[in-house]
């Protein structure tokens, strides 16, 4: 009843598993696309093509223009002019006054601490219930996953409530302890399912060898799927540096901040938007990300399409 | 052998700490938060009893009636909007750039990484009509008409929101959807083609029917995804102008923190879990019903 799809990170790449096709196939594509016809056709396409990617691209190109800009280039100058002076100075107020910096460690401080319990906590239960045998195996795996389903609006008033009372409201613990249960339902079922794809009989025989389970956990399954490991921390890195709504609950003060909020101080809700700054602040969240993305991609594709269910 | 797979304790301490977080954090809140429809009040000011007024409110709040109308029209359009976008970029992958697909896969995939606040952010900007004058009214502006105040009116609103969150997802649903269509034997399409079939005729009895279960995830994904819009929306207009583009999680999100109304923001968001419930059930039905006419 819940929507399920099967993360199949450990299958080749799409292109890679595309057939290669036969060589009558080859050779009527060829003919193909000599014909006019075939010609014709790729030029709107090529055109397309075009759009799509100054679509894509134009507004970083823009964004990344706009940073170096003087506030009275933005006020006077129209959108597609260039900087007559380009402006670091817009990079050094984002981290001075804008305290880019404060926001980017918080990030960090949080982020980094949840992804390794995330990680830790997920993939024993993942190895636990795929593994090892007991009694309400199957129940426990929905329990997790009934969890995709619900809206994060859901828990936030009790969580409130919770680190009010025992006065971890104030600190970055808020956090951490939110994203590591958040983080739970989509890793122990990504775990799982990565275990269920490990034949019975290698953890069979390394308990005959006399390890024990937690050996056997650790050297033996941990091992074996540390690329879906891999990829899932990768996933989980993107949903929780991203995260606006959890962030934004449970920092009370600006020394809290993550870079998500923090970015929202700079829309100038006190007062004239410095646009220089603004622009400079976007650009190293964007670039941040997009640096990880330029030596990741093809994994970070598989992964958040396989991660898809959480929506 | 047995014994040790089987071992209790072990079972314990690996699945225990997931177990234990998953539910102090995750599933006691859920209750507890239905617990909270029936009182109103807060930490701050205490909470009383107030029986089922909380739901009587919603439903009588014209409000919660316009978010609620907001977060459906959103969902719908952004679904279809994702999905037919999505399909579109999945079968050019496949049948037009077919093996020199991948940079533009990787390309256009690329906004879905971006943190949505600072894309919604540098969007704010891109349609921006005063004091600066933003590329889309520039761009306007050169075609001789004039600036549109796109946040001033809930309606273009709605759609530079909708555009903003295309933006960033088209790419997603394109590979998503690029997987289910690469599945596709090629064989099949192969003779559909040598039996004549070509064009819109192959795509409408081959290739779609054939796609049908990878677009329905889709589908599901989205819905759930658009139902519980907040990111965006927060960071492009914050609901304005007035409430005109409040989804439901923002509206809970006010009336919790800003009006500090815990019983009634826990009613909005029962409502919202069960839309999301609803709504995924229903398209399982409608799928089901489908299956068995074919």
């Amino acid at each position: 009843m819940i929507p399920v799809a099967t993360p199949n990170l450990t299958a080749p790449h799409p292109s890679a598993s595309h057939p290669s096709a036969p060589p009558i196939t080859q050779a009527r594509r060829r003919r193909n696309s000599r014909t006019l016809k075939g010609v014709l056709l790729s030029v709107p396409m090529k055109i397309l093509i075009a759009v799509i990617l100054i679509i894509e691209i134009y507004p970083l190109v823009w964004m990344l223009i706009s940073s170096f800009k003087t506030q009275a280039e933005f006020l006077g100058k129209s959108f597609w002019s260039f900087p007559a002076d380009p402006q670091f100075s817009n990079y050094v107020n984002a981290f001075t006054v804008g305290d880019m910096g404060h926001y980017i460690l918080n990030s960090a401080i949080v982020v980094f601490p949840s992804l390794a319990l995330i990680i830790l906590f997920g993939t024993a239960a993942g190895f636990a219930l795929e593994v090892m045998v007991f009694k309400g195996r199957g129940f426990i795996l929905m329990l997790f996953l009934a969890g995709i389903l619900i809206p994060g609006q859901m828990i936030l008033l009790p969580l409130f409530t919770i680190y009010f009372q025992t006065g971890l409201t104030g600190s970055l613990w808020p956090l951490i302890i939110t994203y590591t249960a958040t983080g739970m339902p989509l890793t122990v079922f990504f775990m799982a399912t990565y275990f269920r794809s490990i034949p019975k009989e290698i953890f069979e025989a390394s308990t005959l060898d006399g390890a024990n389970i937690f050996r056997t956990f650790w050297s033996v399954g941990f091992p074996m799927v540390r690329n879906a490991v891999f990829t899932v921390a990768l996933v989980q890195f993107f949903f929780l540096w991203n995260d606006l709504l959890i962030a934004l609950t449970f920092t009370n003060s600006q020394s809290l901040q993550t870079i998500q909020v923090g970015l929202l101080n700079f829309t100038g809700n006190y007062g004239q938007v410095s646009y220089g700054p603004l622009f400079a602040a976007i650009c190293v969240s964007v670039f941040g990300t997009l640096v990880i993305y330029l030596f990741l991609n093809q994994r970070v594709m598989k992964g958040l399409t396989a991660g898809s269910v959480k929506g | 052998m047995k014994s040790v797979l089987g071992d209790r304790r072990a079972i314990f301490a690996l699945l225990g700490p997931a177990l234990l977080v998953y539910s102090l954090i995750v599933m006691v809140p859920i209750f507890w938060s239905l617990g909270y429809t029936f009182f109103t009040g807060s930490i701050v000011s205490g909470f009383t009893p107030n029986g089922f007024d909380n739901f009587v409110e919603f439903f009588t709040d014209p409000t919660a009636w316009s978010a609620l109308a907001f977060t459906v029209k959103y969902a719908v359009v952004l679904t279809v909007g994702q999905v037919v976008i999505g399909y579109a970029f999945a079968l050019m992958y496949h049948f037009y750039l077919k093996r020199a697909s991948a940079i533009i896969r990787t390309l256009v995939f690329f906004p879905v990484v971006l943190p949505t606040v600072a894309v919604a952010l540098l969007f704010q900007q891109f349609f921006q009509s005063a004091p600066t004058t933003g590329p889309v009214n520039g761009f306007l502006n050169s075609l001789g008409l004039s600036s549109v105040d796109w946040f001033g009116h809930a309606d273009s609103a709605f759609w530079v929101i909708v555009a903003v969150d295309i933006w960033r997802s088209m790419g997603f649903y394109a590979v998503l959807l690029y997987a289910g269509i690469v599945d596709i034997p090629d064989d099949i399409v192969e003779s559909s083609r040598i039996d004549g079939a070509s064009g819109w005729k192959l795509l409408r009895h081959i290739i779609l029917p054939l796609s049908l279960p990878v677009l329905l995830s889709s589908v599901i994904f989205s819905i759930n995804g658009t139902l519980k819009v907040f990111d965006s929306v927060l960071a492009l207009t914050n609901g304005g102008p007035g409430s005109g583009t409040t989804p439901l999680t923002l509206y809970m999100y006010q009336t919790s923190f800003t009006y500090g109304d815990y019983g009634y923001g826990s009613t909005i968001a029962l409502m919202l879990t069960i839309l999301c419930l609803l709504v995924t059930v229903f398209i399982f039905r409608a799928q089901r019903r489908d299956l068995t006419k074919a």
